[in-house]
């Protein structure tokens, strides 16, 4: 075979293989562009911790609202505790949601946040959730789900409602190790 | 095969002039036209082209679908006649010979700019409904619309009302057994009713897989995602019934989920809002009385009408379903085994399945006579009875199973 | 010199064979057969939707046919017809004796039967074949989804694989085989299209096997790509899929804008009219096709920003689709036209594509696609590009036929099914976009009473079409057994290596690179 023919053949597989890869690189490249860019109304998982210079806008009042979405005819009750808030950017709140398995054996649920409108996501700041872990709940429990969050300042002037939703899945089959009977972050009902 | 030639010339030299044929077709489709539409004003209120529509949003897309769609006609047109014009003209039969060019950047610049300028002006008013599509003022209202395999439900977040909305069309009309009422298939039994006049926002998702809201009078669509809530808005202008259905392959009964909108005056809205939180039937909540417990007839004709209206569509008039997806419930385990699972299942669904957690939708005593009914139907009587199996299931055995 | 006393006849010959002449073959009979297939589902569909109400099909049956005529049309039929014009034309159009690659060659056609049988064996199995559209969204194809897609996913596999395979050998082919004199700006149009076909190929399908992994690891090793519960995302997967997708409908329409572009000149007696706009013009849609894809997705959510910037370089397109659709028509202005059969399939093919072009520009519009997207206003707008390409191939098929057998096709019957087939794609598709417009919505079984006479209309219109298509295998294999025999070069107008070769192309030709490039 000619140099030049095998010179071809290398160059092009090389950009089938790397094709492959990005591929998989567009997984986090996705999530990178959607927080970075603050679409898909996806809210981070992790704690953010308020910061000390934050000023509290006493001249913006924020309708922000709570919804929440038991998915695929899961045994569970799921409801936001109180349907509205109305908060000044740069003040924290404390809202609670209600929690009870019904389906009659123990399992482990994650609660997926989605904000509307969805680019509100980047400043909406929980600082303590229980939608940061998984949770393990026995049959017939309770709970009280609480969540601390601020919102930026930076919020464009534009925005006068949010609505903050939360799906609870079943994530018998993604359990996390770390967070294996995982009971934190709730308050639980007797 | 000498005359299949001779045919094949003559309708060859006839059929190979454009003009012809397209005279032609004009007569086979008029032929088929003039068979008057049967079913013309039913469901939908539009025949040939997009709804105007009763939302300002609505008349806004259709004033750029027109704008669209006439650009397209132009072009089209403009093309089709050039290409008419060169087979009459430039027809070697007729002597012509090849005399033109193969290049002319002038030419190439003019039909490269002029389609960019048209996609401009185009483009601007796309923008502009866009952005009004994606208003974000203060509404009235707002409504979760959340969709299920194969129904919806709405929740009035600010009123506290929750129910679902599933096809009403029944069973024997879509198998072809009945003549179809107008509205087949565009019919449900708890409609989406809004006032007109104001703003309502919709937050939309899902419970399992991805489905679409879409009511073309109302110019609304988005697509309802498990996990995600997407938000949209409509404020009608017109009193009146607008129907719509799921636009996004859901599975076995995607096209089986349609969706109603009733808009009412603002007053006759709050009349019926007030009944809601009142009366049961189709509503998340139990029905705040307690109900007296029916005879065994009672409960099997209760039980029958609910089978047909909820579980027929996926198990089946006569009980077989469509294993493995829809298991059969004639003979099934569960249906001639005891009480105990066959009501768990019916109240608290299958998890990962299309199997509804039906306490969220029937009361205890339409739970009661379907589970009755469907120990009876199909011989299940028999099998029941010969392995000492509860035949009856009253409204308080429901309560007491659902906790 | 012949070699012919050395190669295998019967079965072993077609099973090894890596001759680029056989191999053509071999891709065009699958894909006739495959044509026949996926044909006969919609004709089982179609009458289906003779009916608002039921007529013969479950809805669960009817979601499974509509999955496999999408993935066979596409995978089974045009592709791999496009695979056999390439393997059978671009040799001698460059003056190769083979392709560059030819025992991959030969892997790669195999690849095809092999693939769709694993496909078709999930009829045989447990529970439901694949019935979730042949664009298989996730949840619903991933947690929702029956056993049988992973058999899916991995006949996908093959199928990618037997694409990027192909593409490779192309490309290299293309790359380094072509005859001395043969500058890039002197190849033939057709080798170009199939040029940047190729390198698209390589870009994209390694991309849908890095999304059907996902898929299957999310099935079977509880990852969550695409599941939110886990963190992950169905979006994503709409993402991957049509950054797969939509590059692949210009994989798809590149081999068809190809063969116009011979096909034209040669009836016209006349060059292609502006040569290096047309090549220039392709590598732009071929480019730009890459940063379109989320323009399938206007109502997942997205944001207006991501709406906007996909309307405004969807639009885009429409300008170099445009100019090459005007370089068409200018080739036969002033020219010297006649209408033989692929004349008249090359002409129905501009007829058909423009209608297809403008209804895209309409759905690109995002405010008009509110109203559009999955409705059966979208299902005419795309079948009329897809059926402009079906056009297209039949238009190679009786423009390259004289020089594939030696025989020349019966004309009257082929002007029959031209008529009989443009007639009837018209009446099934176009009544399409009045009751996607009107309110239906696509992939249902049954409809609202109020699109009847449009379905019933579009339905008669399947039928003509799929019987017409017989009329054309007639013609087929009548020219291969007892057709006239024909000249090197059937058509007068018609200029290019290939036409300086014998009819039928001998076993092994342009073993020595040839000096005149028989140009314009």
């Amino acid at each position: 075979m000619s140099t030049k023919k095998k010179r071809s053949i290398l160059y092009l597989l090389g950009g089938v293989l790397f094709m492959f890869g990005f591929a998989y690189m567009l997984v986090p490249l996705y999530t990178l562009v959607c927080k970075q860019l603050g679409i898909n109304g996806r809210t981070t998982n992790t704690p953010t911790v308020l910061p000390s210079s934050i000023k509290v806008d006493p001249t913006r009042s924020i309708d922000v609202s709570f919804t929440a979405t038991v998915h695929g005819n899961l045994g569970f009750i799921f409801k936001p505790l109180i349907h509205h808030v109305t908060v000044h950017p740069g003040e924290v709140k404390l809202v609670y949601y209600y929690a009870q398995n019904k389906s009659g054996k123990p399992l482990t649920v994650q609660a997926i946040p989605s904000i509307t409108p969805d680019y509100t996501a980047k400043y909406f700041k929980k600082t303590q959730c229980f939608c940061f872990t998984q949770q393990y709940f026995f049959a017939g429990e309770k709970a009280d789900m609480p969540v601390y969050f601020y919102i930026d300042p930076k919020l464009p002037k534009k925005t006068q409602a949010i609505t903050l939703s939360y799906t609870l899945f079943d994530v018998s089959e993604h359990l996390k190790k770390s967070q294996a009977h995982y009971r934190r972050g709730r308050i639980d009902i007797q | 095969m000498l005359g299949f030639a001779r045919v094949g010339r003559f309708v060859a030299r006839t059929l190979t002039f454009p003009v012809r044929s397209v005279k032609k077709l004009l007569g086979i489709v008029a032929l088929v036209l003039f068979q008057l539409p049967v079913y013309a004003h039913s469901g939908f209120s539009s025949y040939w082209n997009m709804p105007r529509g009763v939302t300002s949003i609505s008349h806004a897309i259709y004033h750029i679908h027109m704008v669209a769609l006439w650009a397209g006609v132009v072009i089209c047109v403009f093309v089709f006649s050039w290409m008419l014009f060169i087979f009459i003209r430039y027809r070697r039969s007729k002597g012509a010979v090849p005399s033109g060019v193969s290049e002319h950047l002038g030419v190439e610049i003019v039909w490269t700019i002029i389609p960019f300028v048209l996609l401009v002006v185009m483009a601007i008013p796309a923008t502009r409904i866009l952005f009004e599509i994606h208003d974000e003022a203060k509404p009235a209202m707002t409504i979760k619309v959340t969709g299920y395999q194969w129904k919806w439900s709405y929740e009035y977040l600010d009123q506290g009302v929750r129910f679902y909305s599933q096809i009403a069309t029944p069973q024997a009309e879509i198998n072809n057994q009945r003549v179809p009422s107008p509205n087949f298939l565009l019919e449900v039994d708890h409609p989406l009713v809004l006032p007109v006049g104001q703003k309502i926002r919709l937050l939309i998702t899902s419970n399992d897989v991805i489905h679409d809201w879409w009511v073309p009078d109302l110019g609304v669509k988005q697509d309802a995602i498990p996990g995600y809530v997407n938000e949209t808005w409509t404020k009608i202008d017109k009193v009146g019934t607008y129907r719509g259905e799921c636009a996004e392959l859901c599975g076995t009964y995607h096209g089986f989920m349609p969706i109603v909108v009733k808009a009412v005056s603002p007053a006759e809205f709050q009349q019926w809002l007030a009944k809601q939180k009142v009366v049961g039937g189709g509503k998340v909540g139990k029905s705040s009385k307690p109900s007296a417990p029916l005879s065994e007839n009672a409960l099997l004709t209760l039980g029958k009408k609910i089978y047909e209206k909820d579980c027929a569509v996926c198990h089946q008039t006569n009980g077989k379903g469509l294993p493995p997806t829809f298991p059969a419930l004639k003979g099934s385990p569960i249906a001639t085994g005891p009480v105990g699972p066959h009501l768990a299942i019916v109240i608290k669904g299958k998890k990962g399945t299309a199997m509804q957690a039906f306490s969220e939708q029937l009361q205890p005593q339409e739970l009661a006579a379907v589970v009755t009914y469907q120990r009876h139907a199909w011989g299940n009587e028999a099998i029941n009875k010969a392995k000492g199996h509860a035949l009856v299931v009253h409204a308080s055995d429901v309560t007491a199973a659902e906790g | 010199m012949s070699h012919d006393h050395h190669h295998p006849t019967g079965f072993k010959r077609w099973l090894y064979t890596t001759n680029h002449k056989d191999i053509g073959t071999m891709y065009l009979v699958f894909a006739l057969i495959m044509f026949f297939v996926a044909g006969g589902m919609s004709l089982i569909f179609r009458i289906e939707l003779f009916r608002p109400e039921h007529v013969f099909i479950q809805p669960e049956f009817y979601n499974q046919l509509i999955t496999m005529h999408g993935i066979i049309m596409i995978f089974g039929v045009v592709m791999p017809a496009a695979a056999g014009l390439a393997n059978w034309m671009i040799p001698p159009m460059i003056g190769a004796p083979d392709m560059a690659l030819p025992r991959l060659n030969n892997w790669s056609f195999w690849l095809l039967p092999f693939a769709f049988l694993i496909s078709l064996s999930t009829i045989l199995m447990d529970g439901p074949t694949p019935n979730f559209g042949w664009t298989f969204y996730a949840p619903l194809s991933t947690t929702y989804g029956p056993k049988s897609t992973d058999f899916f996913i991995f006949s996908i596999h093959m199928l990618g694989l037997s694409s990027i395979l192909a593409a490779l050998n192309i490309a290299v082919t293309i790359i380094n085989l072509r005859a001395p004199k043969m500058t890039w700006m002197k190849m033939p149009i057709f080798v170009w299209s199939w040029f940047i076909t190729a390198l698209i190929l390589l870009a994209i399908m390694p991309v849908l096997a890095g999304g059907v992994t996902m898929m299957l690891m999310d099935r079977n090793f509880h990852t969550s790509f695409f599941e939110a519960a886990g963190g992950g995302d169905p979006i994503l997967f709409q993402h991957i899929f049509w950054f797969f997708g939509h590059p692949e409908v210009y994989v798809l329409v590149l081999p068809a804008f190809g063969v116009i572009s011979h096909v034209i000149p040669a009836f016209s007696r006349k060059k292609l009219f502006g040569y290096h706009m047309m090549v220039y013009a392709t590598i732009v849609i071929a480019f730009l096709g890459f940063l379109v894809w989320m323009h399938h997705m206007f109502m997942t959510g997205a944001p207006i920003e991501s709406q906007l910037f996909f309307m405004y370089s969807t639009m885009i397109i429409a300008v170099p689709t445009g100019v090459k659709v005007f370089n068409w028509v200018a080739t036969m202005h002033k020219g010297s036209l006649t209408f033989e059969t692929p004349m008249l399939f090359a002409l129905g093919f501009l007829f058909v594509f423009t209608i297809g072009g403008v209804t895209g520009i309409m759905c690109a519009l995002v405010p008009a696609d509110y109203q559009y997207r999955g409705s059966y206003f979208v299902v005419a707008h795309f079948h009329y590009p897809l059926l402009a390409t079906v056009m297209a191939i039949m238009a190679a098929i009786y423009f390259w036929l004289p020089k594939w057998c030696g025989n020349m096709y019966c004309e009257s019957l082929g002007r029959w099914h031209f008529w009989l087939t443009l007639i009837s794609v018209n009446l099934t598709f176009f009544p399409q976009h009045f009751i996607g417009l009107a309110g239906m919505p696509r992939r249902v079984p049954d409809y609202p009473l109020q699109f009847t006479d449009f379905n019933q209309i579009s339905t008669i219109g399947a039928i003509v079409m799929g019987l017409a298509q017989l009329l054309f295998l007639y013609n087929i294999i009548k020219t291969v057994k007892r057709g006239k025999p024909a000249v090197e070069r059937p058509w007068d107008g018609a200029k290019g290596l290939e036409w300086t070769l014998p009819s039928p192309m001998p076993y092994h030709s342009f073993e020595t690179p040839p000096d005149d490039l028989d140009e314009h």
